[in-house]
C-alpha cells in the first residue's frame, strides 16, 4: 500500500490517547451526521509508483503531437530548453516553497523574480513589471483593469490581432467588469482603426486601447498611431508584446506604451498542453499603485544587508479586500524563476540571435511556401517576425492532418483559434483556409525544406 | 556590501546537537542545518555579468543567415540589443544555486503555514510532469493526436467530481483566485439565463481577501456576515441579510479558523431558499477528503486548490490550479472547450488500437461563459495532480484527512497551555492559536513568534489571519508530519512562549531571526524608495539613499 504518511499505529495510539478519543473518526465529530460519505470515495484504491508511472505513460504515449516536428505556434512556441535550465528551475527549494510571506526565508525566490523584473522591464522598455500573471490572457484582463480604472472609462479598443483566445477571455471577464469591448478588425493584417469614434457608433471614446506587436498573425502593427489615439482620447495604451520577437523590435515602451502584456512561455517553459505558462506584465512609474499581483522590492535588513521583499502590499486582495486592485494571489512564481535562469542564460546576445533565426526561418519559409500554387499570403505584404498567415487552397485543417502522416505539426488552423468561444468579430483572417505557421530557432534547414516539400503535396485538392 | 558572515546565532543552539531529542529518534522536518554557508549577500546577475561572455548553444540549422536589416523595416528595429545579464554557465549554475540556499522549502523541513496546506509533493509527480509525451504537446494539436492529454484531463475531471460530489469541472482556472471569479461568473450567468438580476454576494468575516477582491471583479457588491462565538457563521446575522439581492454565499468549510461550520445544512437551505447559490472556496478541502463532500452539503459550485489538498508543489508562489466544479444546473454554463468522451468505454479499446474514431475531443458548453485562460489551465499540474490521487486512491485520500486533523488536533491541544486558543474545541486540519496574551504580557508579537520559529528550523505559521482574530497564529501542520517533528514543533513553540516571560527572551523575540539569510528587512523602506528593479537600484543609486 502505498503510502507518504509517517504515521506508525503506535504513534497514532498515542495521539489519539493524548486527546482523549478512542477512535479516529471521532476527530469529525463536527460534521453532521446526515452529510458524511458512507462507503468512501467512489475512486480505485491506490496503486504504487511504479504502476501509475505505467499508466500516466501509457497516457503520455497516445499523445501523437509529442512527435511530431512543431511549426505550430499561436502563442506556445518550441523553443530550445537547454539541460542548464531544466536543472536549476527543478531544484526543490524553488519547486516546494510557498509564497515568500516570510522573506528572511525566502530571498531566494524574491532576488530571482526581482532579476526576473529586472529583465520584463528592460524587454518592455517600461521601469516597473510584476512578479507574474498566470498566462498571457490574464495579464490582458488585468492590464485592461488597470486601463479603465486609470482612464475612467470602461470602453476598450482591441484590436483584432490580438490572440484570439485573450480577446475571448477579455469578453469573459467584461462580464463581471462591465467594460465595453470592441473589437477593431483587420485588414490586410493590421489593425484598421476608426478615425472617428461616432462613426462606430460608439460615442463614449475609448478608455484603453489594446494592440499586439506582433500581432497574433505575425504582422507588425503602427503603434506610433495607437499612440496618438490614446493622446487624442486620454486613453490607456496596452501592447500585448511578443517578448522573443523583442529581441529585434523596438520595445513598445519606447513607442509609448502605458502597460506592456506578454506570454512568456518562450523563456524556459515546454508547450505543456498549454500551461504552466507566465503572464508578463509592466507598467509605467505613474500606474504602480494600480499594479496586479506582488511586486518584490529591493530594501536592507537590520544589519543594513541588501535584501528583497514583496511590497507596496496594499494594492492586494489579503491587506484591501474588496478594494484591491486585482483578486489574483497564487500567480506563477516558478515560472518567472524559471524565464530568469533562461534569459540569465541566452544573456544579451542570445536573445538577439533567438529573435534573429525565428525571423530568418520565418523569411525562408515564408518565401518557399508563397512560391507554391495552393498557397498565398493571408496579410498581403505586411512585414512579419516569426509567424506567419497562410491561406491554403484546401482547408487548414486538412492540411494539419496531412503532414502529420508526414511527421509534422504544420501549424494552427485560424478557424479552430476564432471559431470556438463566439468570437464576434468579422475577421476576415478566421477563414476555414487560414493556417498559422511559426518558426523557432530550433528549426533546421532540412527540416523547413521538408515542410515545404510536404506541405505543396498537402494543399492540392 | 557586507560580506561579514555574523556569528553564529545563539537562538535555537540551546538544544541537542542536530536537534536530537532524548532516546536518539530526531525531528525529520527540522533544518536546523541550513543554511548551508554564511549569510552573505548574494551578488544579482547583472552585476555577475562581463560583456563578451555567454551560456547559451542554439542548434546548428543551416538556414540562410539574413542580417536584421534584411529582414525587418528599420522602423520597427531596435538598434541595440536588450541588455540582459552575460554570464557563464558556469556562474549561472553557481548564482541560482546559491539563490537556492537562501529558500526555505518542503523538502527542507516542516512548514506549517495555515491555509497553504504545505504537505509533501511525492517526487513521482516530477517525473510525470516531465514525461515528453506530456510536456512536449503543443496545445493547439488537434484533438487526434492529444488523446492521451484528453483522456487524462476526463480521468481528473471525474476523480474530483467523485471527491466533491459534483457533475461536471473546467480546468481553465489557475489558482484559487481564478477558480473564485470563475464561479462568481457562473453564478451570474446561472441567475442572468432565468432574468434574474442579483446585486449581491455575502462573505463570512472571516474569509480569505481573494474572496472578497473577486466577488467586486466579478461585478457583485461584497455584504459580510459576522462569525458568532463559536468561530462559525452567525446564522441570524445571515438570514437577517438574505433576500432576493442575494446571487450566493462564497465559504469555505472547514472555515479559516480550521472550524467544520456545524451549521452547514441550515445554511444551505437559507442560501437556496432565497434562490442564492453557495460556493465552496475549496482552500481546505484536505480536511474532509473522503469524510463529507461538497455536493452533499448543499453547494453548488466548488474550487479545488490542487496546489494544496493534491500536493502540486507551490513552486514559490505558484503554478497552481484551480479547477472549478459544479452541479448538474451550471454544467451549461462552464467555461470551454471542455475535454469530453465522445465514445462509449467498448468502443474507447477500438479507438486506442487506432481501429475507430478519436475516444475524446473537446466540447462547449452549450451556454458556455467563454475561456479563462489562454489555453486549457495549468496542464502540467493536473497531470501531478491524477498522479497524486492515483497513487493514494480512495481509501488513500481518506487517511490524508484523518493523519492531516490528528496532526493538527494533537498540535493544538499541546499548545493550548502556552497560547491562547480563541475557539478551544477540536479542529480540522489547522489550528489557530493566538499570541495576545503574550502581547499584552511581554509585547511579543505573532510576527516575533513567527519570527522565532524560523531559528528554530521551521517555516512560521499564517500570522494575522484570519482577521477576526486578534494576533492570530494560523498552524497547519499537514498529514506528512512525523509525530517527532510535531513534538519538536510543539517544543519550540512552547520554548518561545517561555523565553518570552523573560526580558532577554523577550528581547531576542523582537531580535529574530538572527540565524537566516538576512534578518528582520526594512519593508517601510521598501514601499517608500522604490527599487523594483535592479536599474532603478542604480538611479536610487545616483539620487542617494533618500528616495523620492
Ligand atoms: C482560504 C483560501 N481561499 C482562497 C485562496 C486563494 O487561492 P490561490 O492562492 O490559489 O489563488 C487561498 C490561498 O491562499 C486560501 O487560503
Amino acid at each position: 500500500m502505498p503510502d507518504y504518511l509517517p504515521h506508525t499505529d503506535a504513534d497514532v495510539a498515542t495521539m489519539l490517547a493524548f486527546l482523549g478519543l478512542s477512535d479516529i473518526d471521532e476527530l469529525f465529530s463536527a460534521v453532521p451526521h446526515a452529510l458524511r460519505l458512507a462507503g468512501g470515495l467512489a475512486l480505485a484504491s491506490g496503486e504504487p509508483e511504479p504502476d501509475v508511472l505505467a499508466h500516466m505513460g501509457a497516457l503520455a504515449g497516445a499523445n501523437r503531437a509529442a512527435d511530431l516536428v512543431c511549426f505550430a505556434g499561436a502563442g506556445a512556441y518550441d523553443h530550445e530548453v537547454p539541460a542548464v535550465v531544466r536543472a536549476l528551475a527543478g531544484r526543490s527549494e524553488f519547486v516546494t516553497a510557498y509564497t515568500p510571506y516570510q522573506p528572511e526565508v525566502a530571498q531566494g525566490v524574491l532576488q530571482a523574480v526581482f532579476e526576473y523584473q529586472t529583465m520584463v522591464s528592460r524587454l518592455s522598455g517600461l521601469p516597473v513589471a510584476n512578479a507574474s500573471l498566470y498566462d498571457g490572457a490574464s495579464s490582458l484582463v488585468e492590464a485592461v483593469n488597470l486601463g479603465a480604472a486609470a482612464s475612467g472609462r470602461g470602453t476598450v479598443w482591441v484590436s483584432s490581432g490580438v490572440h484570439p483566445h485573450w480577446r475571448a477571455c477579455l469578453r469573459t471577464f467584461s462580464r463581471g467588469s462591465g467594460h465595453r469591448i470592441v473589437e477593431i478588425p483587420l485588414v490586410d493584417g493590421v489593425s484598421a482603426w476608426p478615425h472617428d469614434p461616432a462613426l462606430r457608433g460608439d460615442h463614449e471614446p475609448p478608455g484603453v486601447v489594446v494592440v499586439a506587436y506582433p500581432n497574433y498573425l505575425g504582422c507588425l502593427e503602427d503603434l506610433a498611431a495607437v499612440r496618438r489615439i490614446a493622446d487624442a482620447h486620454g486613453s490607456t495604451m496596452v501592447v500585448a508584446q511578443d517578448p522573443v520577437a523583442a529581441g529585434l523590435l523596438r520595445s513598445p515602451g519606447d513607442w509609448g506604451a502605458d502597460v506592456v502584456v506578454g506570454e512568456g512561455q518562450a523563456f524556459g517553459m515546454p508547450l505543456s498542453f498549454g500551461g504552466p505558462y507566465l503572464g508578463l506584465f509592466s507598467c509605467t512609474m505613474a500606474q504602480v499603485r494600480r499594479l496586479p499581483g506582488r511586486l518584490v522590492g529591493e530594501t536592507v535588513d537590520v544589519a543594513g544587508r541588501r535584501a528583497y521583499v514583496t511590497t507596496l502590499r496594499a494594492r492586494e486582495q489579503d491587506i484591501r479586500r474588496e478594494k484591491a486592485t486585482s483578486n489574483v494571489c497564487t500567480n506563477q512564481t516558478l515560472m518567472a524563476v524559471t524565464a530568469a535562469i533562461q534569459l540569465g542564460w541566452l544573456g544579451t546576445q542570445g536573445l538577439a540571435e533567438v529573435a534573429l533565426r525565428c525571423a530568418r526561418g520565418t523569411r525562408y519559409l515564408r518565401d518557399g511556401a508563397l512560391g507554391m500554387s495552393g498557397v498565398s499570403p493571408l496579410t498581403g505584404d505586411t512585414p512579419v517576425v516569426r509567424e506567419l498567415a497562410l491561406r491554403t487552397a484546401v482547408p487548414a485543417r486538412t492540411v494539419i492532418d496531412r503532414m502529420a502522416a508526414e511527421g509534422f505539426l504544420a501549424g494552427v488552423a485560424l478557424d479552430e483559434l476564432t471559431g470556438e468561444g463566439g468570437d464576434g468579430s468579422a475577421d476576415a483572417s478566421a477563414a476555414e483556409h487560414g493556417l498559422l505557421v511559426a518558426v523557432t530557432e530550433r528549426r533546421t534547414l532540412a527540416e523547413l525544406n521538408a515542410y515545404l516539400v510536404a506541405l505543396e503535396k498537402a494543399v492540392r485538392p | 556590501m557586507t560580506t561579514e558572515v555574523p556569528p553564529d546565532g545563539t537562538a535555537g543552539g540551546h538544544d541537542l546537537p542536530g536537534g536530537r531529542e532524548p532516546g536518539g529518534r530526531a525531528p525529520g522536518g527540522r533544518a536546523w542545518s541550513a543554511p548551508l554557508m554564511g549569510r552573505a549577500e548574494e551578488p544579482t546577475l547583472f552585476e555577475l555579468s562581463e560583456p563578451g561572455r555567454h551560456s547559451w548553444q542554439l542548434r546548428t540549422t543551416g538556414v540562410p543567415e539574413w542580417s536584421a536589416e534584411e529582414l525587418l523595416p528599420a522602423a520597427h528595429r531596435r538598434h541595440e540589443p536588450v541588455p540582459l545579464a552575460e554570464v557563464s554557465e558556469r556562474d549561472l549554475v553557481a548564482h541560482f544555486t546559491r539563490l537556492s540556499h537562501r529558500q526555505f522549502s518542503v523538502d527542507l523541513g516542516a512548514y506549517p503555514l495555515g491555509s497553504c496546506t504545505m504537505k509533501y509533493n511525492p517526487k513521482v509527480c516530477d517525473t510525470v510532469a516531465s514525461l515528453p509525451g506530456l510536456a512536449g504537446v503543443h496545445p493547439a494539436a488537434p484533438a487526434q493526436m492529444s488523446q492521451g492529454w484528453l483522456a487524462l484531463l476526463v480521468e481528473l475531471e471525474e476523480a474530483l467530481c467523485a471527491v466533491t460530489g459534483m457533475a461536471a469541472a473546467t480546468f481553465q482556472p489557475a489558482a484559487g483566485a481564478a477558480g473564485e471569479l470563475t464561479g462568481l461568473l457562473l453564478m451570474r450567468a446561472y441567475h442572468e439565463a432565468r432574468d434574474d438580476r442579483r446585486r449581491r454576494v455575502i462573505i463570512p468575516d472571516s474569509a480569505h481577501g481573494t474572496n472578497p477582491a473577486s466577488v467586486r471583479i466579478g461585478g457583485y457588491e461584497v455584504t459580510t456576515v459576522p462569525s458568532d462565538d463559536r468561530g462559525c457563521v452567525d446564522l441570524a446575522a445571515l438570514r437577517s441579510v438574505l433576500d432576493r439581492d442575494v446571487a450566493g454565499i462564497m465559504l469555505t468549510n472547514p472555515n479559516t479558523l480550521g472550524l467544520f461550520e456545524e451549521g452547514i445544512e441550515e445554511i444551505a437551505a437559507a442560501v437556496h431558499d432565497v434562490g442564492g447559490l453557495l460556493y465552496y472556496d475549496g482552500a481546505n478541502l484536505n480536511a474532509i477528503l473522503g469524510v463529507v463532500r461538497p455536493g452533499d452539503m448543499g453547494f453548488d459550485i466548488v474550487h479545488l486548490n490542487l496546489h494544496k489538498t493534491f500536493a502540486t508543489p507551490h513552486g514559490g508562489g505558484g503554478p497552481g490550479a484551480g479547477p472549478v466544479a459544479v452541479g448538474e444546473h451550471l454544467v451549461d454554463f462552464l467555461p470551454g472547450p471542455r475535454p469530453v468522451r465522445l465514445l462509449h468505454e467498448a468502443q474507447e479499446s477500438a479507438a486506442s488500437n487506432g481501429t475507430g474514431a478519436a475516444a475524446y475531443g473537446w466540447a462547449m458548453p452549450p451556454r458556455s461563459i467563454g475561456r479563462v485562460h489562454s489555453w486549457h489551465g495549468n496542464a502540467l499540474v493536473l497531470a501531478r495532480a491524477l498522479t497524486y490521487i492515483r497513487v493514494h486512491g480512495g481509501d488513500g485520500l481518506r487517511r490524508v484527512a484523518e493523519r492531516a486533523v490528528l496532526n493538527a488536533n494533537w498540535l493544538r491541544a499541546r499548545l493550548s497551555s502556552a497560547y491562547d486558543v480563541p475557539f478551544d474545541r477540536p479542529c480540522m486540519h489547522e489550528a489557530v492559536l493566538a499570541a495576545s496574551t503574550l502581547k499584552r504580557r511581554y509585547g511579543v508579537r505573532a510576527l516575533d513568534v513567527a519570527k522565532r520559529l524560523l531559528e528554530e528550523g521551521f517555516h512560521a505559521p499564517t500570522v494575522y489571519f484570519p482577521l477576526v482574530v486578534d494576533e492570530a497564529l494560523m498552524v497547519e501542520p499537514t498529514e506528512t508530519e512525523s509525530l517527532q517533528t510535531l513534538e519538536a514543533l510543539a517544543d519550540a513553540f512552547e520554548r518561545i512562549a517561555t523565553d518570552a516571560a523573560e526580558p532577554a527572551g523577550a528581547e531576542a523575540a523582537h531580535a529574530a531571526p538572527r540565524t537566516t539569510p538576512v534578518g528582520r528587512l526594512d519593508e517601510a523602506r521598501a514601499a517608500r524608495v522604490l527599487v523594483p528593479t535592479f536599474d532603478a537600484r542604480a538611479d536610487v543609486g545616483k539620487q542617494g539613499a533618500s528616495g523620492p
